[in-house]
């Protein structure tokens, strides 16, 4: 009993890194300013009651990232490598968005609707070519998605053919924002919809097997009737849905999409995300929280660097020296320590309690 | 038979390349090395005015080349100098290494024009750079926003990508402001023409409650962002607002937002070369010189500032960039 | 110490969560003696080696090495070479694209300059020396893996090593190769090298040792001169109870299994591994391939399994025409396979001893009937039960588990199928003799059970053991069919050298 209680604890220690870093994140802030973390209702400019703080600021502007983490976590399970191309496929998906609600006159729901499984449906078939290239010729992934990484703001831009489109509608206003009477960010309602959806496909399906499987080891998982190519493929096409999501946020937020910056840079960070969740970046075991808190502290991270006003030129310095400490808490010398460390206060307590006994 | 044909293609060609022979003689050959639309809504601008204006009814037989990479635009202006173009006009990727090529073209006869961006060399090596001024535009908004005589200015500065010609000018301007203790600064912050972080960047300083009447955000969708975060809190800006907003580059789009009080003000970044060139090569071609030029050669663009209060409609059809608004 | 003795290990322990992996252990090594270290899995062999080499540290007891006075600590490999203790692992660890005198020397260059000619010439001299048939400058992945591994010898010894320690190097290995080690072996030993010789292999430790170390459950059992220990002692004693004669193991009658019905039937069978063949089981029927290594052996039954593409043949099951392309194919026709490398195709190491077992089950359910997660610890419980795999907890990944109870594993996840057709290929390679027998028990109840039980071992005996029909291959192509008075070992042996079977 004892055992298996301590085995269910350590099927968790890879979430200490990032449960870590948003404790340090959240204690420095509140000592720097006790009411950085109030949360206050005011009514926005279309008179709707809306929630208002930095929690609120940290946790809607991770949405993109969280999504894009998760299917991030995914790929590299499967795949043991990155696909560096998302945020070049969330502004394709983006621009798809766009031009379908561009495309006909008012926009009504309906249209709305239509935008986005559009944009789904071209993000997968963009993630499908991703996937074939790793699955079907065994490119590294980095490769593979270098090639969409260089073509796909410029793919973006020829969708919809200007630099800068903009679409204004109470209901892009709604999916980007606010719904009106709801005060929680629309984003963070859509991530906690993903999230349910991921729970309900891993509890529902084995997929979340199949991916360990084939990504610990893909000759044993296919000699055990599982196709291996099909599970790299799935996974790289369950990323473009989450591209597409992202890109829809992205693009609803401001009701314009710049084809050069939406969600730029944004795969270092999803990357980064997956590795500070405590996930082997050459693929194997994963736990998706583990990327999505890892997600939230990149976030964290930059709204405390916004709120202490740090001067333009430093916050990359700042950022940088943050997530070196992250990743060499993370990496396995540490771990190993870390883990020497317990046992040996373990055992000190142990033969004390023994003394005691006796 | 085989022989006949043979002779009729070899007829055929030759009478389809005697309209270009002759028609060099009256046509003036131009060479357009441009980075691509893709690039920008402003460069979108500046290609589709090149476009324009060199075109075969005013006179012109003009080559575009378009490429983000300076080795690219190199070998495609040297193609253009062994296709024998009469002029040259470059944007250039980079600010060096044209020298070769632009001593190349100068022995051939050729007229180099530069335009919106500058390249490190001898002026001698072409005939004039019709160029933007950055820190002018800069100092176009500034003066508007000291005009308008606020009690106290507490700006928000949202900065582009650091380092940027945009950004550079556009900054030094208000840092002169605020080293003057004229304007303070509540926060300067680089949001690397990303919308998205612009609004990030307002909220954070919406959550802290510090208070600013101003943001002063160094492009139009950076402003856009910034906006966006002070509509979810609540808080008014455009004209006769709690905040005055303030844009660059005079999108169509940004253009709208002035002219229905939203934002107060847009500094334009002119992306319209193309005439002014023409007009100094029509100069050349009738056998005279540039006048006016100083040592640098460069001529600047004459840009404007928009206000709010006093934009018109045919303000934003004239100088506004991209496509217009679609109210959905 | 005694002039002879190169290394003495003194009281080792070694302590793991729950587990006493060593408890005050003895080892004494002398100059010039080939030194078999004995035990079944999970005794301790492997920890000792790695407390030896500073893989893990020592929890208790004293460790010295010729020439030096006091009592050593080491800490890493790197230390132990310095104390003149080389190590050559199960898995060759060079770098196959390099060329053999680059694997020598690569990383012990002084100040990162190479001088290449005198690297090769030093090489050449080695090897010669050595009598190892590899020239210097031949890309190592184009040697033989026994030349591959007495390559990594050379490099070892080449480092003035006093004590070597030689991992299971002939698993992999045919019979010339053995000799050809053991030949190296002894050059070694010749010339003053302790070798300490950790195997499974009983002939090989009386062919090549002088002494033997017993393990068992982490204590030492004793220690031994190889003449003064019948063999069928050391086995009673690396598995604690006095050895049940294995040959005793009740094989049912041929005769009776020619009648029965045939469950499995390929007709010119194929793929882009194997060359057509035919091939049949029966109902309850344990049959086997033999041959060398690679006369084709495993590749035919990757063909059954359609784990190489197969390229063509006829294939009926109990009857019924059916098309196996794919693993998944042959699983859904009750076809299970237990692979010949258990690392690379069988094990999904990081994964949980529960999910190993319930993985191919569940294939076969789909991807959309997931089985529950109290279902899978019952399966998990219920197998490691009745196969008695050690293991902490179900939760415990495979990969920690020793070899032998990797196996069980992997055979429990193929009998939580229930297969009517269990192909088994080397399910005894690395496994200690205990669970040699009990798998091979195993096997024999399944096929009372109706089970077909295709078994391959590269030990003809235990082959003999257990199976009614011997399927005989040489370079790819079946050439004889064994069963009844015709199992014997000459007969096979003459079968696979071609031309004997039919003339005795």
């Amino acid at each position: 009993m004892n055992k298996n209680k301590r085995g269910g604890l350590s099927r968790y220690s890879q979430l200490l890194v990032p449960l870590i870093a948003i404790l340090v994140l959240v204690i420095f802030n509140l000592i720097r300013d006790p009411s950085f973390f109030s949360v206050g209702l005011t009514a926005n400019n279309n008179g709707d009651p809306v929630l208002q703080g930095n929690l609120i600021s940290i946790l809607n502007g991770a949405s993109e990232l969280v999504i894009l983490s998760m299917g991030m976590t995914l790929v590299t399970a499967a795949c043991g490598g990155q696909d560096i191309s998302v945020g070049a496929l969330a502004a394709i998906a983006g621009s798809v968005f766009v031009k379908v609600l561009k495309s006909g006159g008012s926009i009504s729901p309906l249209l709305v609707l239509g935008g986005f499984l559009m944009c789904c449906a071209v993000a997968m078939v963009f993630g499908a070519f991703n996937g074939s290239l790793v699955a079907f010729f065994n490119i590294q992934p980095m490769i593979a998605t270098l090639i969409l990484f260089t073509c796909g703001r410029s793919i973006a831009y020829w969708i919809n053919g200007g630099a800068t489109p903009t679409v204004a509608s109470p209901i892009i206003n709604a999916i980007g924002s606010f719904i009106p009477g709801v005060p929680i960010p629309t984003p963070i309602l859509i991530v906690l919809l993903m999230g349910g959806l991921f729970a309900l496909l891993f509890r529902f399906t084995t997929l979340g097997l199949y991916i360990q499987s084939v990504g610990i080891n893909q000759s044993a998982a296919r000699l055990n009737g599982i196709n291996a190519v099909g599970i790299k493929l799935l996974s790289f096409v369950i990323l473009g849905v989450c591209c597409a999501v992202a890109g829809m946020i992205g693009v609803s937020r401001l009701g314009l999409i710049n084809h050069e910056t939406l969600l730029i840079n944004i795969e270092m960070d999803a990357i980064l995300a997956v590795a500070i969740g405590g996930n082997n970046l050459g693929g194997g075991k994963f736990k998706m929280i583990g990327s999505v808190l890892g997600a939230y502290a990149i976030q964290a991270l930059t709204i405390t660097l916004y709120a202490m006003k740090v001067p333009s030129t430093d916050v990359k310095a700042y950022k940088a020296v943050v997530i070196v400490l992250l990743v060499v808490m993370g990496s396995p010398v540490v771990k190993e320590a870390a883990d020497r460390v317990t046992k040996r206060i373990r055992a000190a307590r142990r033969s004390g309690t023994e003394k005691e006994a006796a | 038979m085989k022989k006949l044909i043979a002779v009729a293609l070899v007829i055929v060609m030759c009478l389809s390349l005697m309209p270009a022979a002759f028609a060099a003689d009256d046509v003036i050959k131009v060479g357009v090395v441009n980075n691509p639309p893709s690039e920008s809504g402003y460069r979108e601008a500046n290609v589709n005015d090149f476009i324009n204006v060199f075109t075969k009814e005013n006179g012109y037989d003009a080559s575009f080349f378009y490429s983000i990479k300076n080795d690219e635009q190199l070998s495609a202006a040297r193609q253009f100098i062994t296709d024998g173009v009469d002029y040259l006009l470059i944007s250039a990727a980079e600010t060096t290494g044209w020298d070769a090529v632009l001593k190349d073209a100068q022995e051939a006869g050729i007229g180099v024009f530069l335009f919106d961006r500058m390249i490190d060399c001898d002026p001698a090596l072409f005939e004039a750079a019709v160029v933007s001024d950055m820190a002018k535009e800069g100092e176009t908004a500034v003066g508007w926003l000291l005009d308008q005589k606020l009690d106290t200015y507490n700006v928000i500065h949202i900065q582009g990508a650091m380092g940027s010609d945009a950004q550079l000018g556009r900054t030094g301007a208000l840092d002169e402001q605020f080293a003057s203790g004229k304007m303070t600064k509540v926060v300067q912050q680089t949001a690397t023409w990303d919308e998205a972080e612009a609004k990030k960047i307002v909220e954070s300083v919406i959550n802290s409650g510090d208070a600013f009447n101003v943001i002063y955000a160094e492009n139009d969708g950076m402003a856009k962002g910034a906006v966006a975060a002070l509509d979810e809190a609540g808080i008014t800006h455009g004209v006769d607002k709690d905040v005055i907003v303030m844009g660059f580059d005079c999108n169509k789009w940004a253009l709208r937002e002035l002219q229905a009080g939203n934002w107060n003000y847009d500094g334009q970044c002119s992306p319209f070369q193309a005439q002014v060139i023409s007009d100094m090569i029509h100069v050349l071609e009738a056998g005279g010189t540039i006048e006016g030029l100083n040592e640098s050669k460069q001529v600047i663009s004459v840009e404007k500032g928009f206000d709010a209060r006093t934009i018109t409609e045919e303000d934003i059809l004239t100088y506004g960039l991209g496509e217009d608004v679609t109210v959905g | 110490m005694k002039e002879d003795i190169v290394l003495t290990m003194r009281g080792i322990c070694k302590i793991f969560p729950g587990v006493m992996a060593l408890n005050d252990v003895d080892f004494t090594l002398r100059k010039g003696e080939i030194h078999a270290l004995m035990g079944e899995n999970g005794a301790g062999k492997s920890t000792l080696i790695k407390v030896l080499t500073g893989v893990y540290p020592k929890d208790a007891g004293e460790i010295r090495v010729d020439g030096v006075e006091e009592a050593i600590t080491i800490r890493s490999p790197q230390e132990a070479q310095n104390y003149g203790i080389s190590t050559v692992y199960q898995e060759i660890s060079l770098c196959p694209n390099l060329t053999v005198a680059e694997n020598m020397f690569i990383g012990r260059t002084k100040g990162g300059t190479v001088n290449w000619k005198a690297m090769e010439k030093r090489a050449g001299e080695l090897l010669d020396s050595l009598g190892i048939p590899a020239r210097p400058r031949q890309q190592l992945s184009n040697c033989s893996l026994a030349v591959q591994q007495m390559v990594a010898i050379a490099r070892a010894v080449d480092t003035d090593c006093k004590v070597l320690i030689l991992d299971e190097p002939t698993s992999s290995l045919d019979d010339k190769e053995v000799e050809m080690l053991f030949r190296l072996m002894r050059d070694l030993k010749a010339r003053g090298v302790g070798i300490i010789f950790v195997t499974h292999f009983l002939e090989q430790v009386y062919e090549v040792s002088d002494r033997i170390t017993v393990l068992r459950n982490g204590e030492l059992v004793g220690e031994f001169e190889v003449e003064k220990l019948p063999q069928v002692q050391l086995v009673a004693m690396m598995i604690g109870r006095e050895l049940e004669n294995l040959s005793v193991i009740k094989k049912e009658n041929p005769s009776a299994a020619a009648k029965k019905e045939v469950r499995y039937e390929a007709k010119q069978l194929s793929s882009t591994e194997s060359r057509p063949f035919d091939f049949y089981i029966g109902k309850g029927e344990v049959n086997g391939f033999t041959g060398l290594l690679g006369s084709g052996r495993s590749e035919s039954v990757r063909a059954i399994f359609g784990a190489d593409p197969v390229t063509g043949g006829e294939v009926t099951m109990e009857g019924k025409k059916v098309r196996i392309t794919k693993p998944l194919d042959a699983m859904k026709n009750g076809i299970g396979y237990l692979p010949e490398d258990r690392k690379r195709d069988g094990i999904i190491a990081d994964l949980s001893v529960r999910d190993n077992i319930i993985l191919a089950l569940q294939v076969l359910r789909g991807m959309g009937h997931p089985i529950s997660r109290a279902k899978a610890e019952a399966f998990a419980d219920e197998y490691i039960k009745a196969l008695v795999i050690k293991t902490a907890s179900t939760e415990t990944p495979i990969g920690s588990l020793s070899g032998g109870n990797q196996q069980k594993v992997i055979l429990a996840r193929w009998l939580l199928t229930h297969p009517k057709y269990l192909i088994l290929d080397e399910p005894t390679r690395g496994i200690d003799v205990g669970t040699k027998t009990e798998i091979q028990k195993l096997v024999l109840k399944l096929a009372e059970e109706g089970m077909s039980v295709t078994f391959i071992s590269s030990e003809i005996e235990e082959m003999l053991r257990t199976c009614s029909r011997l399927i005989v291959m040489r370079d790819r192509n079946i050439v004889g069919e064994l069963t009844g008075d015709e199992l014997t070992q000459s007969h096979v042996m003459h079968t696979i050298a071609g031309g004997g079977g039919e003339s005795e």
